[in-house]
């Protein structure tokens, strides 16, 4: 599925000791002049969601598009740091950025022990241990004292940005979740681009091959498991302090099914497409909500719509006209 | 360690739910030499790669590389160790570039590459080294070609090139020139020849003639079991070689 992706990838390593190529510098300049607008135009805090699923679809890809690792309990990590920011920030005081840090830091500590014990496992069957997992981490917030049950932790406080800015406006908050966004895909697109991507996409080209190269490639794909699963907090902890929210939607499976839906429509395993795919569902979710139900159908129909026709996803088939990867 | 001898098995087995795909094979390999491992189809000889290298762990036995055991060292770690292998079935990173695929093998130079956080233009420090490595497989003008989209043949070559990359000490070649055309065979056996000056090189090939005149020691495998051991005037003449060879259909 990533064969277009990367078919001219040589002349991307060519202009990548120049830097950035330039089509992808085009891109992150285009996305951050259309944050800037956005909230303009558009409802910001529907804005602000599409930030935050944005942010989870591209750490999720980082994990399935590059280290091809398929993770069907992501939601553990984007619940889980929703539920510590919300604490952190409603019952603890803090302010958002630490809340937010706090959220970061669960997600990565869960990343860790999940990943150590989920990477010894191929294929289907370390799908099913990180979805094992996850409803681990479901339960646990059904049952355990702080996380509200069936309410969730509701009314968190969004604070005062290191003491001074207030994010009570959505607008104000808007920038800061920009600007987290923005800071975490480039964060994605370097680690995509580094000595340590190059080898990760190595492992997901020929395990055995990078192996007898002399690579411990377990530990690149814990690695990689632990910077998705931060990030996927990262994305999970910043939409806590947009909806003031933590509840058991954030980690339940189907919300690890939903990432996966996004990434696929958008194209796994091209930089920019998972933002694609986010768009488009919580699109469709905030315009059809009313229809209720269908919502699900709908996105179940464009899931098979999307695989019979085009498996490369919306970017992944825009990377094959163009012949450029994105 | 006997003398001489950089890798050695005893009593090398794997068993496979009841059928022995290799049973007490017991091989010594001198530095500096080519060493052939031949045999009909199904001999095993991959299955005793995999078990040096230890893809597959032994059912029985103990291997020892310069004279340390490495029975229960992970893959990874017999690499490192500069016992480098190849696969029978060509085994290169399709979705990168030839130049890339070479310099995969490179950046191990630099230790583990955890190093997310920098930019891989730190890696053009090998193009130069890899565009020689190409060069040396006659694939220079390759270099930004996506391995998947090499013919065989070709594949093959960067599979070499990938290999040497690492400067192993001792490499272990899975049928190395199968599915090439005549000119690419002649290339890479005149490859193997240059590089087995300063390298001990353990050889799997079906293509007799490159056997015999690159080889300084044959083992034929038929059936899990060394049948004989020698050089190729005295394996070729052996007659339960002939045997196994003409029992298995080959010529
Ligand atoms: N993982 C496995 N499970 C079961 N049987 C196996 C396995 N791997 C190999 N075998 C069997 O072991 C025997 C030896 O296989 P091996 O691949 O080592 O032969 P080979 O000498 O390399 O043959 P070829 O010349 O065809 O490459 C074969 O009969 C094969 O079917
Ligand atoms: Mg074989």
């Amino acid at each position: 599925m990533t064969a277009a992706i990367e078919t001219q990838s040589g002349i991307a390593g060519q202009q990548a000791r120049a830097g950035m190529p330039a089509h992808h510098a085009a891109i992150f300049i285009g996305l951050l002049a259309a944050g800037l607008v956005a909230p303009f135009l558009l409802y910001p805090v529907f804005v602000m969601k599409v930030l935050c699923f944005a942010l989870f679809a591209c750490a999720f890809n980082l994990l399935l598009g590059y280290g091809g690792l398929l993770s069907f309990g992501h939601a553990a990590y984007f619940g889980g740091a929703a539920y510590v920011s919300a604490h952190a920030a409603k019952v603890w005081g803090f302010p958002p950025e630490l809340a937010i840090l706090s959220g970061v830091v669960a997600s990565a500590i869960l990343g860790t022990v999940f990943g150590a014990l989920a990477i010894r496992r191929q294929g289907i069957y370390f799908a099913m241990v990180t979805l094992a997992f996850a409803q681990m981490v479901f339960f646990f917030s059904l049952q355990a004292p702080f996380t509200g049950g069936e309410d969730g932790i509701q009314a968190v406080p969004r604070g005062n940005l290191f003491g001074v800015l207030s994010l009570r406006s959505d607008f104000s908050l808007y920038f800061v979740v920009l600007a987290i966004f923005l800071g975490g895909l480039l964060l994605i697109y370097r680690i995509i681009h580094s000595p340590f991507g190059q080898v990760l996409k190595a492992i997901r080209e020929n395990e055995p091959r990078a192996i007898s190269l002399g690579y411990r490639t377990n530990r690149y794909k814990l690695a990689v498991f632990v910077l998705s699963a931060t990030l996927a907090g990262l994305a999970g902890a910043t939409k806590a302090i947009v909806f003031q929210l933590a509840s058991l939607t954030d980690v339940h499976w189907s919300m690890s099914g939903e990432v996966v839906l996004m990434t696929l429509i958008g194209g796994m395993g091209t930089v920019f497409g998972p933002i694609v795919g986010a768009a488009v569902i919580v699109t469709m979710q905030n315009y059809l909500a009313t229809m209720g139900a269908w919502v699900t159908v709908i996105q179940g129909c464009i899931f098979v719509i999307c695989v019979l026709l085009f498996r490369e996803g919306v970017v992944g088939v825009l990377a094959r006209w163009l012949k450029k990867p994105l | 360690m006997q003398d001489g001898v950089i890798l050695a098995a005893e009593d090398l087995t794997k068993e496979f739910k009841g059928f022995y795909a290799v049973e007490g094979v017991s091989l010594n390999v001198r530095k500096g030499q080519i060493h052939a491992l031949i045999g009909p189809n199904g001999a095993g000889k991959t299955t005793c790669f995999n078990l040096l290298t230890k893809f597959l762990s032994p059912t029985r036995g103990r291997i020892t590389y310069k004279g340390q055991d490495i029975t229960a060292m992970s893959p990874a770690d017999i690499a490192r160790l500069g016992l480098v292998r190849s696969f029978q079935i060509s085994a290169v990173f399709p979705h990168l570039t030839a130049l890339e695929n070479v310099r995969i093998a490179l950046q191990r130079q630099r230790g583990d590459s955890f190093d997310f956080w920098r930019s891989q233009k730190v890696l053009s420090q090998f193009d130069d080294r890899a565009r020689e490595l190409l060069a040396d497989v006659g694939l220079a003008q390759f270099e930004t070609t996506l391995a998947g989209d090499l013919p065989y043949g070709r594949k093959r070559a960067l599979e070499i090139a990938t290999t040497l990359a690492l400067d192993p000490e001792m490499l272990l070649l899975d049928e190395p020139m199968a599915g090439m055309g005549h000119e690419d065979v002649d290339r890479i056996a005149a490859l193997i020849k240059r590089i087995s000056a300063d390298r001990t090189i353990l050889m799997v090939e079906h293509n007799l003639s490159v056997v015999a005149s690159l080889s300084d020691t044959i083992t034929v495998l038929a059936r899990g079991k060394v049948l004989a051991e020698g050089d190729y005037a005295t394996v070729s003449k052996d007659p339960r070689v002939v045997e196994a060879y003409i029992g298995a259909g080959h010529g």
